[in-house]
């Protein structure tokens, strides 16, 4: 097996022997189940009138609904991704257990490589399961299903992928706590910036609106937030929020349009631009 | 800053056999401001076992490190097995137990060695009987299915050493090998050193255990503030004669007037004139009389390593 897929290969190993993967299929399971339990209510509800809600009705509230447990889904990922790969090199180094490693006929870009791809795996079956699964509860508790799941699931998941690949540079120099806490301030602040640059086209100003695209350009997990939001907007919510105009773009969760494909290209780039970084780093850093 | 080198060049198996297992030309390191490795000159010859030697912080981690390819050089040359630092290929032929050793905790011994092996990379067939020996070797044999996680620190280095043997090596830095062991330990270590220079084998032994060194080594280099002070086979490093003296009621003020019999090595009421010849001991002794001490035991003896590596250090301050 070549260098990086042992890495790549240790990495998952590591998550499963430490129990990191036990601890989020079952978060994910208690979630889940609460949530189906949850969503299931909205079919009982009743209005004034003694009536349950309608199909339409609950098929709206629970788009809605859905879009913020994803923000939730989408906030464990991150925050894993960023605590994981905050210290996933630094602590390596710091330990010395890079030392017998990087001693053996092994490129420091392949270590690098290794780990993002043993990561990167894991948020991806993060991603997909969880994702699998609380869309599957939606759907037996009311019967909806969003328009978009597989494009949803890839926006979650390249989210997750985004915080990892920060959090990957940042570990190649920082130590794994101020790497971890920084690549999660910069989510939090991207986040932020999102809903800034959402009021400044509100607002139809100009410099407002920058600072939400330019943070997107520097991180673009709001960016692609707002894809897994659009993927999961039936076309009634899309039509209405249309209809705002400019306000409908000023809602963190909310989205108009999909992600432009520049934008999307621009998110392949930054993945090899902080890919390449990492590699960069690690390959000037002396242990 | 330049990348650390990641050189794929194959050594030429003829020509690379001829050549020195280590050659190092003004070889210098510095972090900052701060000389780590200042010229280092050497050549360590194939198979044999070579102690460098030092007290902490005199460089001896940082040229392991440079000649492993972990840290860039400053300045000057140096060839590992007839190819540059940094050559990946030549880390196939290179064991290594670091001093700050750690392994996954979360894998077996076993699986250890696996990963080691297949990094290193050994043929998938060679595994088993490299991963058995090398447990074997080490004596973790019992505990090969055990989590590293579980492992004594000396259990721990004992793991590192069996990495280190894998794949038959022609060539195994070891640095500060027997840190974390008990006595049994390092009479383990140095079993496995002999073993490998008979194999033909060299050996680089970091160290600031002299009487280890002393034990095993062919050569050895005395490094301090990052500068050889002396270097040679064990003979010609030990060929002068040292007095050890135990004597009472010598104070401070008469000992220094003992200053022209030479470097003294003060413990008290052991005195060890490192540097003085058997034929000036009745003018010691007469001396020492005549200062008021009480002298009760004069051993005159060969020059021991420790006698010589403290010589060194002390001409060199």
């Amino acid at each position: 097996m070549p260098p990086v897929l042992v890495i790549a290969r240790l990495t998952v190993q590591e998550a499963s022997r430490r129990r990191l993967l036990l601890a989020l299929v079952i978060l994910t399971l208690i979630v889940v189940g609460f949530s189906a339990w949850g969503f299931n209510k909205i079919t009982t509800v009743t209005g004034r009138n003694g009536a349950t809600l309608d199909h339409t009705q609950v098929q709206l509230i629970s788009s809605q609904l859905l879009i913020v447990v994803t923000f939730m889904y989408s906030g464990v990922l991150a925050l894993s991704a960023a605590v994981v790969a905050g210290p996933l090199i630094s602590s390596e180094v710091e330990s010395g257990l890079l030392l017998s490693v990087l001693a053996r006929p092994v490129r420091r870009s392949e270590v690098v490589i290794g780990k993002w791809l043993g990561l990167a795996v894991l948020v991806a079956v993060y991603a997909g399961g969880s994702g699998f699964l609380e869309m599957a509860a939606v759907d037996w508790a009311t019967g909806y299903v969003p328009p978009h799941p597989i494009e949803l699931t890839l926006f979650v998941c390249a989210e997750g992928l985004a915080l990892l690949s920060l959090g990957l540079v940042l570990s190649t120099r920082l130590s794994g706590i101020t790497g971890g806490v920084i690549a999660l301030v910069a989510w939090l602040m991207g986040w932020i910036g999102g809903v800034v640059g959402g009021i400044g086209t509100g607002l139809q100003n100009q410099a407002v609106e920058n600072i939400g695209t330019i943070s997107r350009l520097i991180l673009p997990t709001d960016g692609l937030w707002r894809g897994a939001v659009y993927a999961m907007e039936p076309d009634a919510v899309i039509a209405s929020l249309r209809l705002a105009g400019t306000l409908g773009r000023a809602n963190p969760f909310s989205a108009v349009d999909p992600p432009p494909p520049a934008f999307l290209a621009w998110v392949v780039v930054w993945f090899a631009l902080m890919l390449a970084l990492s590699i960069w780093s690690f390959r000037t850093r002396e242990i | 800053m330049a990348g650390l080198a990641e050189e794929t060049a194959a050594a030429p198996q003829g020509a690379a056999a001829s050549t020195p297992a280590i050659h190092t030309v003004e070889l210098t390191k510095r972090f900052g401001s701060t000389v780590a490795l200042a010229g280092l000159s050497m050549t360590v010859p194939r198979g044999e076992v070579f102690g460098f030697l030092g007290p902490n912080g005199a460089g001896k981690t940082t040229a392991v490190k440079l000649l492993l390819g972990l840290l860039a050089p400053t300045a000057g040359e140096a060839w590992v097995l007839g190819q540059r630092i940094g050559d990946l290929g030549t880390r196939r032929r290179i064991g290594y137990l670091p001093e700050l050793f750690r392994y996954q905790s979360w894998l077996t011994a076993r699986e250890v060695l696996a990963v080691h092996c297949e990094l290193a990379p050994l043929p998938r067939s060679q595994w088993k009987d490299a991963i058995h020996g090398a447990l074997e070797i080490v004596g973790l044999d019992e505990r090969a299915d055990d989590r590293v996680g579980t492992f004594s620190k000396g259990m721990q280095q004992r793991l590192g050493l069996g990495a280190a043997l894998l794949g038959q090596p022609d060539l195994v830095f070891l640095d500060e090998p027997t840190s974390a062991l008990d006595p049994v330990g390092r009479h383990d270590v140095r079993q496995v050193i002999r073993d490998l220079s008979s194999r033909g084998a060299a050996v680089f032994l970091n160290s600031h255990l002299l009487s280890e060194v002393e034990q095993v080594c062919d050569r050895v280099a005395v490094v301090d503030h990052g500068r050889v002070i002396a270097s040679g086979t064990m003979n010609q490093l030990l060929s002068g004669s040292a007095v050890r003296v135990r004597v009472l009621d010598l104070d401070q003020a008469a000992k220094a007037k003992l200053t022209g019999f030479g470097p003294v090595d003060d413990e008290g009421d052991q005195l060890t004139f490192t540097e003085l010849t058997p034929d000036r001991v009745p003018e010691l002794v007469a001396q020492m009389v005549a200062l008021g001490g009480r002298v009760y035991e004069v051993a005159p003896r060969h020059q021991t390593l420790e006698d010589r590596f403290l010589q060194l250090l002390h001409e060199d301050h």
